[in-house]
Order: structure tokens, then sequence, then C-alpha cells
């Protein structure tokens, strides 16, 4: 009727007016979408605090090793459960084991699970995303199905029978690491995929009906082209989000399945076995037990504050 | 609210209990060699024992037939001996059970009666000192792996302050009020490294939520009404806040199950997360499998029953 | 005349500026608002979404989240006395008994998880000190008075088993349970199906006739305040740019801007004519982020001389009861 003009799409709530005009705003200064979820996340403190403590880490236990060159096996019973000292800057074990060259080498162990088992639910989520999203009915309804069925697994006890009924066949077909490497990156990305494929499948049903995908569609463009080229990079943001919380997850699992000693071998050192080990030395050497379980923590929750970041900086609906 | 409704959910989660024992038996088949075979090095493992399970586990028919034989025999009651407690599968569960879910119980309790307070509070005052603390904190035990808690906890109040037991102990001999408190007294460190592992998570869904809900146009209504703030929070804003608090929690029982393991074992209290780690450890199959079908049970349990709380809860969704 | 005080005013919005502060600087969605209401009358807001019509209305019963929001200057005289400073208790005793509100949007104005005789029940029961059989019954006769059938079952159910035309008249029915001295209605009719819309404008039509209450008119629909209303106020940008009677404002409209808004209303009878082209007034609404000194409308104003740029023009009397904000 009257008004007339296109002012605004939006109803007006007294907060939505100004982040109408706050969106105005920045759309004149044209900043794009990339730079802008950059400058968001620069913002987040605790978000920039956690990513460069996860590069310290990372550096860390991937350089580590060649400025430290002590062997993560040299027992040495004169020197055991000591605590930190210069010749042993993190202690030893109760064989005298060296715990800094220890922890660096159990640190690349679960960062590489972390990162690793994140991919594998990434790329198990996003298919079946995909393909619930793009088809309908009974597909749909299925996947849906069975991603709730996954949800409903008690994921711990699950993991633990699968370590437990695959982890000798697959210690003699792939080595005493590299099994349990791969078992233990399977088996929680196969637990994990479904928040994922939940996301994926969402944007897809709000986006499917948006504007520019029908436009593509009018194109001809064909329904492979649609996922790859229009609707997933809309998805990409919240996906990256459940992706980094994914890391922390994994490392936790890992190191949940090491303590108790169903992950690795007990003589490779990852930050959950020695967990383990030193929990009987509680008294006499806690520092054993305080660096790798500090470790892990640290880990995780700088992660999680990098999602967390990243989650405020792909939404830019928050006015502050 | 209506008995459809119950009826309803009851029947969906029919199909999701079948859907999980299909895997777990899916897992228990596909695990290479016979799951049995080791049994036969067990000396403690009367050959006559070994020949009537695989009888009974019919291992030479297909594997639709051996799982219907299996999901047979685990709906009878029939699942199986345990060889490390010579005694039924199903027996040796129900002793165990209770102390599982009476810890798990206590801890929610914990959890929640924390959590729902702090969470609406930071979100009352988003961006406040409060708020960034409690944020901060909720991270801290979200990002906090229940092993590493527990040892800590060990470390300070069992080690250093020498205050609590850090053994659960079932065969406490006190009577009366002494065997309350002790048991009490003993509870108080895998509860709280429970709870504050779920707290760190509630406190996050419950901010969020209430985030979402403070700003709907039916809170507006209800200050314009004239009622007092803290009314406004307490009947309109947590309330509903609470709805898909109710969802996310559920979502969040696989996890408490899993850390209720790893608690159960660092604190070696007796319940069916240590007896699962104990089975695994001494090679009892039948133990492993029952203890992850309870586990896969009790999800789908309170899965329900949350289903129905949120059917309580809004009134919208009973209707439909 | 700044400090006479008549008797005859319930509200008096004196230099009222609420202004939000976001990321990218100070939002001033009310830059500076004059608007008064007497007893009994019927007085129009309109303006262009995002004028800022409805953050005035909030404001008056302090409805603005603080922070972002805040009341940067003026005085909101209730009855002679300004509700600015109020503590929030005092001011839970004029809401809904003696100012109440209706939003634009009734599907999402109700709380989904109680009955709507709860949600009219719980005002009744709050400034009436009823008990809770006494104002449930109170809910029923409000239910009633708005034409609801079958007013007695139905205080029993959820909102969501209304339609949105029966929630708003839910909504009003909440708001005139402790019959208020001014009813703000914040676009009422605008989310409504056009048939809806008019039967809820007859419905406070009657409400007001029966309970003699004024009326704060929100809408961008010129249609609707000729009408509905006696006086009329026209914003623009956060800022009043007209006020006037309101077969004044039609017959002889002064600010440019009310022009084109007169304008744009389709008509039925020069829609056979020739030149039935429906007029809109070109350009948006400029941005209140950094709102462009001198007169806000300039941009879009076809008269608009250097003058209009260099000052903000302030309201004049052009005839008695008739000001506009124009050099022209």
């Amino acid at each position: 009727m009257a008004g007339s003009t296109p002012a605004s799409l939006s109803a007006e709530a007294p907060v939505q007016a100004p982040a109408v005009a706050a969106a105005q705003a920045r759309k004149a200064r044209s900043i794009s979408p990339a730079l802008e979820t950059w400058r968001r996340f620069r913002r987040h403190v605790l978000a920039v605090t956690g990513a460069v403590v996860l590069l310290i880490l990372v550096l860390a236990v991937l350089v580590g090793p060649y400025l430290w060159p002590v062997a993560i096996n040299d027992i040495d019973f004169a020197a055991k459960l000591q605590g930190p000292s210069l010749a042993h800057p993190l202690g030893t074990d109760d064989l005298g084991q060296d715990l800094l060259a220890r922890m660096m080498y159990g640190g690349r162990i679960s960062l590489a699970v972390g990162f690793a088992a994140m991919l594998v639910a990434l790329t198990v989520g996003v298919l079946v995303g995909s393909v619930a999203g793009m088809s309908s009915g009974w597909v749909d309804a299925f996947l849906m199905w069975l991603t709730d069925l996954f949800l409903a697994l008690p994921t711990l006890p699950v993991l633990l029978l699968v370590m437990y009924l695959f982890r000798d066949s697959m210690k003699k077909v792939m080595g005493v690491e590299g099994g349990a490497f791969i078992l233990i990156v399977v088996v929680i990305g196969a637990l994990r995929w479904m928040p994922v494929a939940r996301l994926v499948r969402a944007q897809f049903l709000s986006l499917r009906e948006k504007e520019f995908v029908e436009a593509a569609r009018a194109l001809g463009a064909s329904k492979v082209r649609q996922v790859v080229q229009h609707i997933l990079p809309n998805a990409l943001g919240p996906v990256i989000v459940v992706g980094t919380i994914d890391v922390a997850a994994a490392i936790i699992f890992e190191s949940t399945l090491s303590f108790l000693g169903l992950g690795f071998p007990s003589d490779v050192p990852t930050w959950g076995s020695m967990l383990r080990d030193a929990k009987d030395y509680l008294d006499i050497a806690a520092h054993w037990a305080l660096f790798p379980g500090a470790a892990i923590f640290l880990t995780v929750l700088a992660i999680n504050f990098i999602g967390d970041g990243l989650r405020d900086a792909f939404d830019p609906r928050r006015v502050l | 609210m209506n008995r459809q409704y119950i009826i309803r959910r009851l029947l969906i989660a029919i199909p999701s209990l079948l859907g999980i024992s299909v895997i777990l038996f899916g897992i228990l088949a596909m695990a290479p060699g016979d799951p049995f075979e080791e049994l036969a090095t067990n000396p403690a493992i009367p050959p006559e024992v070994r020949m009537a399970l695989r009888a009974k586990f019919g291992l030479d028919d297909p594997v639709w037939q051996r799982y219907l034989h299996w999901f047979a025999a685990m709906m009878q009651g029939d699942w199986g001996f345990s060889f490390q407690s010579r005694i039924d599968v199903d027996k040796l569960i129900l002793q165990r059970l209770p102390v599982t879910l009476i810890v798990v119980g206590a801890s929610q309790i914990l959890a929640i009666s924390v959590a729902i307070p702090v969470g609406v509070l930071a979100a009352v005052r988003p961006y406040s000192i409060f708020d960034q603390i409690a944020s901060t904190f909720a991270m801290i035990g979200f990002s906090l792996p229940t092993f590493f808690t527990g040892l800590v906890l060990i470390l300070v109040f069992s080690i250093q302050l020498d205050w609590l037991p850090f053994v659960y102990r079932a065969d406490i001999n006190a009577t009366g009020w002494a065997f309350y408190a002790e048991h009490i007294k003993q509870s108080i460190m895998p509860v709280v490294v429970l709870g504050l592992a779920q707290a760190g998570t509630l406190v996050r869904f419950m901010r969020s939520s209430v985030l979402d809900v403070i700003r709907l146009d039916y809170v507006t209504t209800a200050r314009s009404k004239g009622i007092g703030e803290r009314k406004v929070i307490v009947r309109h804003v947590v309330r509903n806040a609470l709805i898909p608090v109710v969802t996310l929690i559920a979502l969040q029982l696989p996890a408490v199950f899993g850390g209720a393991i790893v608690t159960e074992q660092i604190f070696r209290v007796p319940g069916i997360g240590s007896l699962l780690i104990a089975a695994i450890l001494a090679n009892d199959t039948p133990v492993v499998m029952g203890v992850t079908f309870v586990f896969a049970c009790l999800v789908v349990l309170f899965n329900l029953i949350a289903d129905i709380l949120y059917g309580w809860l809004d009134p919208r969704i009973s209707f439909r | 005349m700044p400090d006479t005080f008549v008797p005859d005013t319930l509200l008096d919005i004196r230099g009222l500026k609420t202004w939000f502060k976001t990321e990218d600087g100070m939002v001033r969605a009310v830059d500076g608002v004059d608007l008064h209401i007497d007893r009994g009358e019927t007085v129009g807001v309109v303006g262009e979404s995002g004028c800022g019509k409805t953050v005035t209305a909030r404001s008056v019963l302090k409805l603005i989240d603080m922070p972002p929001g805040r009341f940067e200057a003026g005085q909101i005289l209730w009855q002679g006395r300004d509700l600015i400073p109020l503590e929030q208790a005092e001011m839970n005793r004029i809401r809904a008994r003696e100012i109440a509100i209706i939003f634009q949007e009734p599907m999402t104005s109700l709380n989904p998880v109680y009955t709507v005789g709860d949600q009219i029940a719980e005002v009744i029961a709050l400034h009436q000190k009823l008990s809770p059989r006494q104002a449930m019954a109170g809910a029923a006769e409000m239910l009633r008075l708005v034409n609801i059938p079958n007013p007695q079952k139905r205080v029993h159910d959820y909102p969501h088993q209304f339609s949105g035309g029966m929630r708003q008249r839910v909504m009003i029915a909440m708001a005139l349970s402790c019959q208020p001295k001014l009813l703000i209605a914040d676009e009422p009719t605008t989310a409504l199906d056009v048939t809806i819309q008019a039967q809820i404008l007859e419905l406070m039509q009657e409400m007001k006739e029966k309970f003699g209450m004024a009326i704060m008119l929100i809408t961008h629909a010129m249609g609707v305040v000729a009408e509905t209303c006696q006086r009329v106020t026209v914003m623009y940008a956060g800022k009043v740019v007209e006020e006037a009677p309101v077969e004044a404002l039609f017959s002889d409209p002064r600010h440019p801007y009310t022009q084109g808004l007169i304008r744009s209303i389709p008509r039925i009878d020069r829609a056979v004519s020739r030149q039935a082209r429906l007029e809109s007034i070109q350009g948006t609404v400029p941005s209140l982020l950094n709102p462009p000194a001198g007169c806000r409308f300039a941009a879009r104003c076809k008269y608009a001389m250097d003058i209009c740029t260099q000052g903000i023009p302030p309201l004049k009397e052009v005839a008695p009861g008739h000001r506009v904000a124009c050099v022209l």
C-alpha cells in the first residue's frame, strides 16, 4: 500500500533495525565474506590465543624431537621417577625414560589421530548429508533414521568393543602402530559423522529453495554442479566449526582408549597411555601424570576455543 | 500431553533398538576369526562350555540366522555365561547396574542444578564479567577429559589432603549412619568428576538457548504486561529455553555413559563400566556384548524419557 | 510551551532520542521525536520501515533492550510524570494497567507453552490482585468481548490452536484486560490477511468505544490512518517531519515526504484515468548510523535546495495543530 519503497527486507524489531543498518553500512564498505569472518575471528581474544597455543603445540611436536634428540625408550633405572631437572626437563617415568621426548612423540600421535579422524568424520558426514539433502522420500528418511541410530549408539562402549574385537587382526595386517592408528581413526570417524551429516542436510534443505540455487537450476546446472558450486560453499562455515570440535573430540577419544589400555600398544608412548602408567605413582611422581594430562587438556581447550571463535565469526547475526 | 504421543514414541524406540542390535551383532560377526576361539587357550573354561556356546550361537549358520538366534536369546534373558565371574551375564550385570545408575544419576542432578542457573544468569547479562567467567569455566569443564580430572582430584583430595578415599569399596564394614556417610564420602569424587564434565556442556547449551529465547516477541509481550523481570525470566524464558536443552541432554547421553566407564575405572566403582573394562581385559566376550547392549538400551531408554519430557514441555508437539 | 502541562494530555514525548550501540557505531533509531496523545484520541504514527516508529512505541513502555539501546535525551511524560528515570518496579505498575501494547506478529507474540487463558489471567491476577480462578474467569470474559466464539472452552487452548487473526484478538483481549488509558498498537494488522485486517481495525474501534482509551496506532498504511485516526504524526529516518489533524494532512500535506506517501496510496477512482501510474518515492531511507547533516529527506526530495543539506529544519506550526519540519 503506502510506504512503497524497498527500504528494508526485514520486519522491524527494535534490535533488528540497527542490525540492518549495520549490515548496510558493512555492505557499503564492501568487505568480502572471508575477510569479514577473519576480522570477526581476530577480535575473539580466546580464539586467537587458542590458535597461537595450538600452533606452538604443533610446532613443538613436529620440530621438537630434532631439538631434543633423546630416545623415547632410553631406559635408565638410576634416574627413574625423577621430577623436572635440566637433564630431563619434564622428569622421567618408572623406567627412567625421558618424559619430554615421550610427550613430543605422544603429541604427534594425538594430533595426527585428531586430524585424521576429523577428516574421516567430515567425509562420511558430508557424503551422507548431501545424499540425504538432495534426494527426498525414502532415501532421505532412511539416511536420517540411520543418523539418529548412530547418535543413539553408546560411543565409548562401541569403540571399546570394536578395539577389543579387531585390534589383534589389524595388528597382523598393518603392523603394531599402523594397525592401531588406522583402526582408531576409522572407528572414531565412523562414530562422529552424524552431526556433520545433519548439518549438511539442513543446509541443503534451507539453501535448496533460496533464489540463487533456484537460478542455477533454472539455468540448467546439473545436480552435482549445484551441490559443489552453490550449496557446499554455503554450508562450509558450520561444517568447519563442527570439524574443529571433532578434532578435539577425537583427541579425547584416543587418549581415553589409551588410558583404558585399549588404544595404541602399551610400548607406544601416547598422552593417554602415559597417564595410565602414571596413575599408580601419583603419590611419588605426580609430574608424570600432570604433564601429559595438561597437554591433552591444553590441546583440547585450544581447539575448542578456536571452534568457538569460528562459530561466532561465521554467525553474522550477532549484534554485540 | 496425550497417550497417543507416548505410544508413538515407544513405537519409534523399537526400531532403534533393533537397529542397534543389528549394528552390535554385525560388529561381532565381522570380527575376524572366531571370538570364542581364544577361549580355547583359557584354562579356566572347560571345553564343553565352549562347545555349548558354539552350538548356541550356531557359528556355522548364515549370518541372519545367527542374528535371529542371538536376538531371541537376548530377548529371553539368556545372555550367556561369564567365564571370569562364573555367573550368568544377566545376573552379573543386574548386580552391577544399580551402582552405575546411582553415580550417573547423582552426577546428572549435580550437573543440572549447577548448570541451569549459571547458564541462565550468564545469558541474562551477556558479555558481563559473570558471563565471561562462567563461559570460560564451562569451556574448561567441557575440555577436561574425565580421566585427567579424576587423577587431579585424587592427587589433591586423597593424596595431598587425605580427605576422601580414592578407591570405592562395596564392602564397608559399618552400620547405620556411618555406613551411609562412608558411601557418600566415597561417591563424592566420581560424581563430581562426571558432573563437572557434564555441567560444562550444559552451561553452554543453556546459555545459548536462553539467548535465543530472550529476544523473542513473546518475552517482550511478557515484559509489557508489567511482570517483574525475575518472573519474566523464569516463567517465559527459562521454561521455553528448556525445551531444546532436553533434546541436547539426550544427545549427550552416549558421552555421559562413556564418561561413566572412565570414572568407574579410575575410582574402581563396581558398576557396569568397570565391568566392561575388566571383561575386555579378560577376553570375556559374552559380558562385553551384554554390557555394550545394556549401555545401548540405557541410551535408547533415556532418549525415550527425553522425548516424553519434550512433549510435556512443549504442548505443540504432543498435539501434532 | 515547554513546561506548561495541559491536563488533557496523556502522553507527551519531548525530544526523545533512543540510540543503539552496534559494532559499527551508534545507530540513531529515534533522534529527537516530539509526539503527544490526548485522552481518548487515536493518533496515527506513519512512516516507512526502519523510520523509528516501532522504537518510539517501545520506548514509551521502556521495552528497549539496554544495552544495546539507550535513551540519549528527551522526556516521556505520562500524565505529567517522566517515565525515563523510573525504576523497573514503578514501570511495571504502569505497564498493562495504564499503557498496554500489541505487536505486529500475532504468531510470535504469545508464549507457545501456556494456554491463552493462562496468559491473559497472568495480567489480570497481577494488576487486579485476583485469585487464579477469578483471573481465569476474567480471561474468558475478555475473550468473549473480543468476539472469540466459545470463550469458556477456548481459554484452555494453546496459541497454536488459533489462527493469526484470532491470536491478534487474544492479544487485544490481553492488552485491554486491565482497562489501560492508552493502547499502543504497533502495526497490528500488517501481518494479517486483508479481510482479517478490517475485522481487527473494527474490533479496535469497538473496544475504544467501550473502554474509552486513547490509541497510538503505528502503521505504514495511509489508508488505515485515514479511516481510524484523528491526528497523524509522520516520521522519517528517526525524526518527526509532519504532524496534523487527519483531514488537514490528507487535504493539505506540507512535507514533500508526506506528499509522496499520500500519492503512493492506490486509489480506485484514479485508476480508471490515464495517468494511473502509482507513484513511489525514489531512493531508500538513509543509514541511521551516520545520518546526513541537514534534512534527512533531502537526498530523495525533488524540491531539495542547498539550504536543505545544511541544517535540520525545526517543526514549525503552519496552521492550528499542523506542524511541519521543512524549509518550504
